[in-house]
């Protein structure tokens, strides 16, 4: 067993002393809370800690929009596909993003800056269709909208 | 409570509690399925078993649906009929489409249920899934491009071998079925036992084909090439041919094999003599010796990975003697090239084998000795049959012909390893005679021939009683190792098979047999111990030459350098156990 493996069983044990199955989420949860998202040796030992088989692990947090394998960008950017973004052109803003970001969504830029996610709805469905990066939002934009926006984020200095 | 149900207008009886799907077969009534595997928790995914039934308004999944007193049922109304074929066809509109060449061609339920609906136009063009094939695992193939998501080989994996090592991956229309962190096979605790193989409806999970490979050495005149056929073969190879499953074909594959230009072929069932031989003297000294019992056997190659992944401390406990394969791997290229002056590098060892993981064997790490692969290809007995007819060989049309000396002589009881308990009685016959000096009054252990995936004899043997105890079925394995850490000390050997029912049953045979089909594989391998003379494998005359020749006496020095290994930890130690 390595170090990594021991440090995060033991902060799970502290933490949820007699975790069963249903603990699952609450656990990866607290693991994405601190560090920002999930790695395959956190899996790995919630699996053991749970004695779960880490298929199942996985499976269960890829069905979860809110968990991540990969470290966030600095400038997180979430679009929203609910049905009323959706009426309103969301696909070609999407397109828009991964082709001015060159990721995917559920990636990052490889220089850290950007992260691109997806989610259901924002509930703010009269500014559809609606972007929000960091929690700033951006309400009924379009791709050409979308270019403004990533450059201006692209050129600050923060 | 029985009670009767309207089906199509006509009362058929059905029990409370069963599926809808379990009162109509009973009573002979087909609804086509898909995710619906007997012996599994009905999941309802595909919706192909839908029914009509009175006063809903929607349709009914029939595989998941408990039957009710007052239903009146149509299975094949226009509207069910319509939507199944909706079903297929959407399912079909994102599948790669080609079918041709795809290796269930034939032999494919989704193909089936689409010729059976009369589909016979596109009507909806879904965007084509295109995913990698996963070709690391030495044993299968992963296209997950042509997985239609039914969730018969995550439930198979799951409840079945209790290893877990797939499941279905993100959700919605980007699901997949994938391996932990969506890597490859080989990186996981997959125990490449084929179950998810055997279970799957179309062509995404497959054995990994080393045909090309043998073609090529078959048609290289410096090479000699050498086969040998597995005891179960011979009564599951007919089915691939549409003969009736059990028929024996044994002198007949022998004949094919040298047609199609193989210049030796040998009998696998000759080293399951040595094996029991070698494994009983072992197994007689760790008697004598006290050493920590019971001895496991490890014949069964996906057993041996079960082990390592989820017990290494059993290790220890394995029987060091190779399986029957690697017997003779070890044979082929240690003595045999000595023998005959043929150089070691231009013997070209074969395996027909009914089973996927003896792939992943042949290419462990123990079983290359000195640079030397002790065993170049695995075939399954599906890969046989098609290579058969790839050379237009008409099986039944041919003279039977015998194996080739010295590795030809087999007896009886090789030929039982093939099936669930077999090793256990052909171990005690051979244990008996080791430790009581005489034979075993009756030879045939009825105990070790129930139908059932724990069979478990205590016989007494000279001064000791021993128990043997056979599981098939990795669900029973991991039942009986928690049996064994509870404190059960009265078994001497566990004889282990991953595949339920031994390797009749095993990954590498006919897809889409029946338990009767099985059944009747069993009974032709029963039939060859109830009709030949030699039932021992302590009497089989070949196993003797070699000992005699070159190897001195089993479990000598000589002997254990040539035919047994050690398997070491090579747990990834990743996994929370096998539940």
């Amino acid at each position: 067993m390595s170090e990594k493996t021991c440090e995060v069983t033991r902060r799970l044990a502290e933490r949820f002393p007699n975790a069963g199955k249903e603990n699952l989420l609450q656990m990866l949860q607290e693991i994405q809370r601190e560090q920002g998202y999930l790695t395959d040796n956190d899996i790995r030992c919630v699996g053991r800690y749970l004695r779960m088989p880490v298929s199942r692990i996985y499976s269960i947090a890829t069905f979860y929009n809110q968990f991540r394998f990969a470290p966030a960008g600095r400038y997180q950017v979430k679009v929203c596909r609910g049905t009323a973004c959706h009426v309103m052109g969301s696909v070609t803003v999407l397109q828009e993003l991964i082709k001015q970001l060159g990721i995917e969504p559920g990636q990052t830029t490889r220089n850290g800056q950007f992260s691109l996610e997806v989610a259901e709805c924002m509930g703010a469905c009269s500014l559809s269709p609606v972007i929000a990066i960091n929690d700033v939002f951006f309400d009924k934009v379009t791709p050409e909208r979308i270019r403004q926006i990533i450059n201006e984020y692209r050129n600050r200095e923060d | 409570m029985i009670f009767n149900i309207e089906v199509n207008n006509k009362e058929i009886k059905a029990r409370k509690g069963e599926t809808i799907l379990e009162a109509l077969e009973r009573n002979g009534i087909k609804v086509p399925t898909l995710c619906h595997v007997e012996g599994f928790s009905p999941t309802g995914a595909c919706r192909i078993c839908v029914v009509e039934v009175e006063g809903k308004s929607a349709l009914i999944p029939a595989c998941s649906y408990p039957v009710e007193e007052w239903m009146k049922i149509k299975t094949h109304s226009p509207r069910v009929i319509k939507a199944r074929k909706t079903i297929v066809e959407m399912l079909l509109s994102n599948l790669p489409d080609d079918c041709l060449y795809c290796e269930r061609n034939g032999n494919c339920e989704l193909q089936n249920l689409a010729i059976g609906l009369n589909v016979r136009e596109r009507r909806f063009a879904g965007k084509k899934v295109s995913h990698k094939k996963d070709l690391s695992s030495t044993g299968m193939v992963r296209d997950p491009s042509k997985c239609i998501l039914c969730g018969r080989c995550v439930r198979v994996c799951e409840e079945e071998v209790t290893v877990a090592a797939i499941d279905f991956i993100r959700r919605g229309s980007s699901m997949v079925i994938g391996t932990k962190y969506n890597h490859g096979f080989n990186n996981q605790s997959c125990i490449s036992c084929g179950q998810c193989v055997m279970v799957c409806p179309t062509g995404a999970l497959y054995e990994r084909s080393r045909l090309a490979d043998l073609q090529d050495a078959l048609h290289n005149p410096a090479m000699h090439t050498v086969v040998h056929v597995s005891p179960t073969i011979s009564v599951s190879l007919a089915e691939e041919f549409g003969i009736r499953a059990g028929k024996d074909l044994n002198g007949l594959i022998a004949s094919a094999l040298r047609k199609m230009g193989f210049d030796k072929v040998f009998d696998t069932s000759f080293a399951v003599d040595l094996y029991v031989l070698e494994m009983a003297t072992e197994l007689s000294r760790r008697l004598t010796d006290g050493v920590q019992l019971p001895m496991f056997s490890a014949c069964c190659p996906a057993w041996v990975q079960y082990a390592e992944e989820f017990h290494p401390e059993l290790l220890s406990r394995l029987t060091t003697t190779r399986s029957p394969q690697q017997l003779m791997g070890a044979l082929l290229k240690g003595i045999y090239p000595q023998a005959t002056g043929i150089p070691v590098e231009n013997v070209f060892n074969v395996a027909l084998m009914p089973c996927v993981a003896k792939k992943y064997e042949a290419q462990r790490e123990e079983m290359i000795v000195d640079g030397t692969i002790h065993t170049d290809v695995v075939l399954t007995t599906r890969e046989l049959a098609s290579f058969i007819k790839l050379h237009g060989i008409d099986i039944q049309g041919i003279e039977p012909e015998l194996a080739d000396a010295p590795y030809h002589i087999r007896s009886s009881a090789a030929k039982l390893a093939g099936v669930s308990g077999g090793i256990a009685e052909s171990l005690a016959r051979t244990l008996h005679f080791i430790l009581a000096g005489k034979e075993l009054p009756e030879l045939k252990i009825s105990e070790l021939r129930q139908n059932s995936s724990r069979r478990e004899v205590f016989i007494p043997m000279g001064e000791h009683t021993i128990g043997l105890v056979a599981v098939s079925g990795m669900k029973e394995v991991s039942r009986l190792l928690d049996e064994l850490r509870s404190g059960r000390k009265d078994i001497h050997f566990v004889e282990v098979m991953a595949c339920p029912g031994g390797c009749v049953n095993g990954a590498g045979q006919h897809i889409g047999a029946t338990d009767r089909d099985v059944k009747a594989r069993v009974k032709s391998l029963y039939e060859y111990d109830d009709k030949e003379p030699v039932r021992v494998a302590h009497k089989n005359a070949s196993v003797h030459e070699i000992f005699r020749k070159y190897l001195e006496f089993p479990m000598s020095e000589k002997a254990c350098e040539m035919l047994h290994t050690r398997f070491a930890n090579n747990s990834t130690a990743e996994n929370g156990g096998g539940q």
